[in-house]
């Protein structure tokens, strides 16, 4: 049985355009299924706006979804801030991306990486002290940085801290919400290891929102691709990356830096992104898709597995038509 | 984890700073004043309405008087130094309660806005935005010519004003925290309200709330000599600094003495409030330390 479970996820936005204008409803996320095994990593990524870190926020129950639901340990997820949601933490955590942000500037590390241990009344002082000491070791600070405050440590170290502290209560599941992307570049690859390292070590189940496929590639056991709100492409990183399916992954797969390759061999995407508010009809990327034929913009494909195990949501993929000219 | 704490090397503590002089001063002014309040029954040489109907408009002693009045005596002979002393208790008691109860009050508002959103936060901003639109000294002199002049009306009657200014700055900053940065990572961790407003948000925006009350506070020992001179405010033979200075400005010609005492404890007092809240604020911030 899966840890968690989420199925078809819809989350809605209102907005209003100019002070009397009419409200438009934004489906940020339109119908996103997904699994999550103990001790799994599922790597989320697409292009900002595309619904990532709503997902994020829907599996952690952080939001309510407007439709579908999310099952964590078999149990329906409570809602916001009630009592049981509120135990539920414990067991769940999130790694925001800006670690500055996310740590009070007024505590001293160490009593931010004690706070959730105090606030699920885990040991007694001693106990908790002792705690501190052994997950900032965890995560590769040492501890005199307990005594600091947030400001006087680098971009690197507040990011460990805010993995010790999401590390604390000892949870099941973290969300990480592009943990790395505000780190130097230097740096990147140490955090990510501290994180893969606590994730093999305690069988936790991440989730792992990124745009970076590179990084994705690197920690994930799956990778997801989403694209306005849904998820286009499932499977294998390695797979996935290698021999893409959808068109969307082709080109997000076309553009990641090569040395050995020529620049021609890029797949360059014609215009912006759609907004979530002006779907366009059948499948959502068929305005910018080289292969797009007459059925693409009627129906929306359905994100079903093909033979090989691979979830693909693209007539073109499975067969159902035939492409007008080949994609590049 | 305190005495984990304890036991670092001292290397991660900066050394203490000395506390520069000027707010030394204040700090001493305030102390005394403060001292003054507490004991004034005992250390007035008079009994705040004891005449001396033989020695009126007497000039203190350092403008020819002799050492019985040193600050010399008013219009019906009473000592000025010994109303002084009562009017600096009366006067802080006022100021001091109600800049605090309008930093309660303002700061709970603001924050339940910012908790519960919705209907709360629009009640919560109209009535800000109509005590700003609305001379808090006309709003004054209508309540307390309705209820009556009472010491506890009065300081509650203060303590509303620039409520609204606090409610704004808890609720702005309450929002913003809790939509990106710290409060909605300790959410996140599973914190009671309680604890999110209390432990975090409110330690991080007392700075700003604190230098919002520095300013309050002048202008509430202001409002409250305003009033006190329209006749609303203490009640002789009640004295009070602005009570004080309202009815010595008859006499400003020939004894401005009776004006002079009380308007600089006004004046000193106000500054040293600035001074050490400026200091207090940076003192607070780990960041500025």
């Amino acid at each position: 049985m899966p840890l968690l479970k989420a199925e078809g996820l819809v989350r809605r936005y209102e907005s209003r355009q100019g002070l009397f204008g009419r409200i438009a409803h934004i489906r940020a996320l339109d119908g996103v299924s997904l699994e999550l095994r103990k001790g799994e990593t599922l790597g989320l990524v697409g292009e900002s706006g595309c619904g990532k870190s709503t997902t994020g926020r829907l599996v952690l129950g952080l939001e309510p979804a407007d439709e579908g639901h999310v099952v964590f340990g078999g149990a329906p997820m409570p809602g916001p801030t009630t009592p049981e949601w509120r135990r539920l933490r414990a067991r769940m955590q999130m790694i925001h991306q800006d670690p500055l942000g996310a740590l009070d500037r007024r505590l001293p590390i160490g009593a931010q990486v004690e706070e959730p241990l105090v606030i699920h009344r885990r040991g007694d002082a001693a106990a908790r002290a002792g705690r501190v000491a052994a997950l900032l070791e965890e995560v590769g600070l040492d501890a005199g940085h307990a005594a600091r405050y947030p400001h006087e440590l680098s971009g690197g170290q507040r990011q460990r801290a805010v993995i010790a502290r999401a590390l604390a209560t000892g949870p099941e599941l973290i969300v990480a919400d592009e943990p790395i992307s505000a780190l130097d570049v230097s740096i990147q690859a140490q955090v990510m290891n501290v994180l893969a390292e606590a994730q093999a070590r305690h069988g936790l189940a991440l989730l792992f929102v990124s745009h970076d496929l590179r990084v994705v590639r690197q920690v994930s056991h799956r990778v997801a691709v989403m694209y306005l709100g849904r998820i286009v492409e499932e499977g294998e990183p390695d797979a996935v990356l290698r021999e893409p399916a959808h068109f969307y992954t082709r080109a997000l797969v076309s553009a990641i830096p090569h040395p050995s390759r020529r620049d021609a061999k890029r797949i360059v995407l014609k215009g912006d992104p759609p907004s979530p508010a002006a779907r366009p009809a059948g499948c959502a990327f068929h305005p910018r898709c080289a292969a797009a034929v007459a059925l693409c913009a009627r129906e929306v494909p359905e994100l079903k597995p093909r033979a090989d195990g691979r979830k693909v949501a693209c007539h073109l993929a499975h067969g159902d038509a035939m492409p007008v000219r080949k994609a590049a | 984890m305190s005495t984990a704490l304890a036991a670092l090397p001292a290397t991660t503590r900066k050394p203490r700073a000395t506390v520069p002089p000027m707010v030394a001063f204040a700090l001493c002014w305030i102390a005394a004043m403060l001292a003054v309040a507490a004991t004034v029954q005992w250390i007035a040489p008079y009994s705040y309405t004891a005449l001396d109907l033989r020695a009126r408009l007497h000039p203190p002693v350092f403008m020819g008087g002799d050492w019985r009045h040193i600050l010399g005596t008013d219009e019906l002979g009473r000592d000025v130094l010994a109303r002084l002393l009562y009017s600096i208790r009366l006067s802080l008691l006022i100021a001091f309660g109600a800049t605090l109860i309008g930093a309660a009050l303002g700061t709970l508002l603001g924050f339940l806005a910012a908790h519960l959103r919705g209907l709360v936060e629009q009640v919560v901003l109209a009535l800000a935005d109509f005590q700003a639109s609305m001379p808090f000294l006309i709003l004054a002199l209508s309540v307390l010519a309705f209820f009556g002049t009472s010491l506890t009306l009065l300081i509650c009657l203060l303590g509303l004003h620039g409520w609204e200014r606090y409610a704004r700055i808890s609720r702005g900053l309450a929002i913003s925290a809790g939509a990106q940065g710290y409060a909605a990572a300790v959410r996140q961790l599973g914190a009671s309200p309680w604890r999110v407003y209390g432990r975090h948000v409110l330690p991080n925006i007392a700075s700003t709330l604190i230098v919002s009350m520095t300013l309050a506070f002048p202008e509430i020992i202001l409002l409250e000599s305003g009033l006190s001179f329209l006749g609303l405010g203490v009640q002789p033979p009640e004295t009070s600094l602005g009570n004080m200075v309202g009815y010595a400005r008859e006499y400003l010609t020939r004894a401005p003495w009776i004006l002079l005492s009380p308007a600089m404890v006004i004046v000193m007092t106000t500054l040293s409030v600035s001074m050490l809240g400026d200091w207090l604020r940076d003192k607070l911030d780990p960041t500025l330390r």
